[in-house]
């Protein structure tokens, strides 16, 4: 079979030479190539200490967003959701009451929004179907765990922290792909 | 030999009909049925003098009869123009149509707020698949949208007048359908808005079929106000033994929960006809009170149509997975399941939103 690139060497089942079979210099080759990678670049890093610099399209864990005044965004519209190839989104609509006006920014809103991040696969649909901007994809990997229990997201731990009382986290929240606006 | 009816033959997009005089192109159109029919936001089969408000169902008359085959000069609204013989009428075969529709639909959007996202109708909304069909993707109006005061109509009916498009099919079923009429449309152009004489409650028996007369999000169940979004529950057709309608309708359910009762529709979004032939309005009772699937005698699950978002979760195919846990395990319980209601708020056993009578609100959430 043709190679589909020349990359690929075809592996040499001649007899060994007297040279090979004498074994030590080869093994002295083979240590040498070792000694070679201690003097190359480490192509490892230490996460979490190290990040890697993120691709601008990754997707990570999803964030749930606020607007300017830190009212939340989501209006339970269920886009995501039905978006969802993983069916990994889950929620419960409410109606906004007079005095939550400065909590919600229209009429209705999420009253439980969960996701379920056994079953999400990150494709990135939910903040492609969102019509509010409310979820994105943000640049942190989901933490890992050994219970099951602890993927089951909430809001609470989904919602971006309030840019009026808390900028410092807000703004780490965003992170380096925010708008700068 | 009896005399014979004549029949007017009459070409609709290159399919010809024969259909009695008198009807309509819209009704002739709705015979060959799929595509050729015009959308039609206004007109309703079922409520006389409906319709010539909308003007989406405008079409192009290339002749208008055999006798007279000249073309009608402009486009004509198809609801309430009758047929004659040998009409030759185009709709989605003619340039015209398509452009005049695409400038009916931006007029129709100009005050219309588009919060679909909070809408309840949006899922089987008439305006927004007219929209997704032939509207633009951005409107040339640069006005502030008109706002209304807010009216309530009762512990049942939800009014958002800002999303009316004034097609007055409400108005009609309330006319006709009941025997006093408390609301219809005040004040003109602009300012014209459905409502009630003096925020008077409408307590009428079958008023609430006002709901399913109307095209867009306007007139919305208040006892489903936010519980869900359509596509969500499963349509299934259901009935009981009502002494003041036929007790005919559809249930939308989600698990054994009946999140919300309407009547049957038709492919055209209008109200069917029930099993005794008239037309199937359906009571109050059975629309706002009977949330319980106990009260109900289910049939099966409603054909719902492949292009509708509502079909996106086949329930009309859908089996229940039986348990096979106690069968693999011999009886005994697994160590390590996890039982999602441990651990998740949604959905909780405690807190049955289908039984809660207006929308749900925060506190409804914090006592669960």
């Amino acid at each position: 079979m043709e190679a589909l690139t020349n990359r690929s060497k075809a592996v040499d089942r001649r007899p060994m030479s007297v040279w090979e079979k004498a074994y030590l210099p080869e093994i002295a080759k083979g240590m040498g190539v070792t000694l070679k990678h201690f003097f190359k670049k480490k192509p490892t890093i230490s996460f979490p200490e190290e990040t890697r610099p993120f691709s601008p399209v990754f997707r990570g864990l999803q964030v749930l967003n606020r607007d300017e005044k830190g009212r939340e965004r989501c209006t339970a519209c269920g886009l995501c959701a039905v978006a969802c190839p993983a069916e990994a989104i889950t929620m419960e609509a409410a109606e906004r009451k007079q005095e939550e006006q400065h909590l919600y920014r229209e009429e209705k809103y999420a009253a439980r929004y969960e996701i379920n991040m056994l079953r999400c696969i990150f494709c990135g649909l939910c903040e492609e179907a969102c019509p509010k901007d409310a979820i994105y994809l943000s640049e942190t990997f989901t933490p890992a765990n050994y219970k099951r229990e602890s993927f089951i997201y909430s809001k609470q731990d989904l919602l971006i922290p309030d840019p009026v009382t808390e900028p410092e986290l807000y703004k780490k929240a965003l992170g380096d792909r925010a708008k700068k606006s | 030999m009896a005399e014979e009816k004549k029949l007017f033959k009459v070409t609709i997009d290159n399919i010809t009909v024969e259909v009695e005089p008198g009807t309509t192109i819209l009704n002739a159109a709705r015979m060959v049925g799929g595509e050729v029919a015009p959308p039609a936001m206004c007109y309703y089969s079922k409520l006389k003098g409906s319709g010539g408000k909308c003007r989406t169902c405008l079409v192009e008359v290339a002749a208008g009869s055999t006798a007279d085959p000249r073309p009608m000069p402009k486009l004509v609204a198809s609801c309430r123009t009758t047929v004659m013989d040998g009409m030759i009428v185009k709709n989605i075969t003619s340039d015209r149509v398509h452009d005049a529709r695409a400038g009916v639909v931006e007029f129709l959007l100009l005050n219309h707020p588009l919060d679909c996202p909070i809408c309840d109708q949006a899922g089987e909304c008439h305006l927004q698949d007219l929209s997704y069909e032939h509207g633009k993707e951005a409107t040339r109006y640069e006005f502030g949208k008109r706002t209304f005061k807010k009216h309530d109509l009762g512990e049942f009916i939800q009014l958002h007048m800002t999303r009316c498009i004034l097609c007055y099919r409400c108005v009609f079923t309330a006319e006709q359908l009941t025997n006093k009429r408390v609301h219809g449309v005040l004040d003109r152009g602009d300012h014209a808005e459905i409502a009630t004489y003096i925020e008077k409650s409408l307590d009428n028996d079958f008023i609430g079929n006002v709901i399913d007369v109307c095209p867009v999000g306007a007139l919305t169940d208040k006892t489903f106000r936010f519980k869900n979004r359509v596509w969500f529950t499963k349509p299934m057709d259901a009935h009981r033994d009502c002494p003041t309608c036929c007790g005919e309708v559809q249930l939308w359910m989600r698990g054994e929960e009946v999140f919300r009762v309407t009547a049957r529709k038709d492919e055209w979004g209008e109200i069917k006809e029930a099993s005794d032939g008239k037309t199937g309005w359906i009571c109050n009772t059975c629309r706002f009170e009977k949330k319980d699937a106990k009260d109900w005698v289910i049939e099966h699950p409603t054909h719902v149509a492949r292009h509708s978002v509502i079909s996106a979760n086949h329930y009309e195919k859908m089996v229940k997975p039986t348990e096979t846990m106690p069968e693999v395990m011999n009886g005994r319980a697994p160590k390590l399941l996890m039982d999602i209601h441990s651990v998740s708020q949604v959905n909780k056993p405690t807190i049955n939103l289908s039984q809660i009578e207006g929308p749900a609100h925060s506190d409804d959430f914090n006592k669960g």
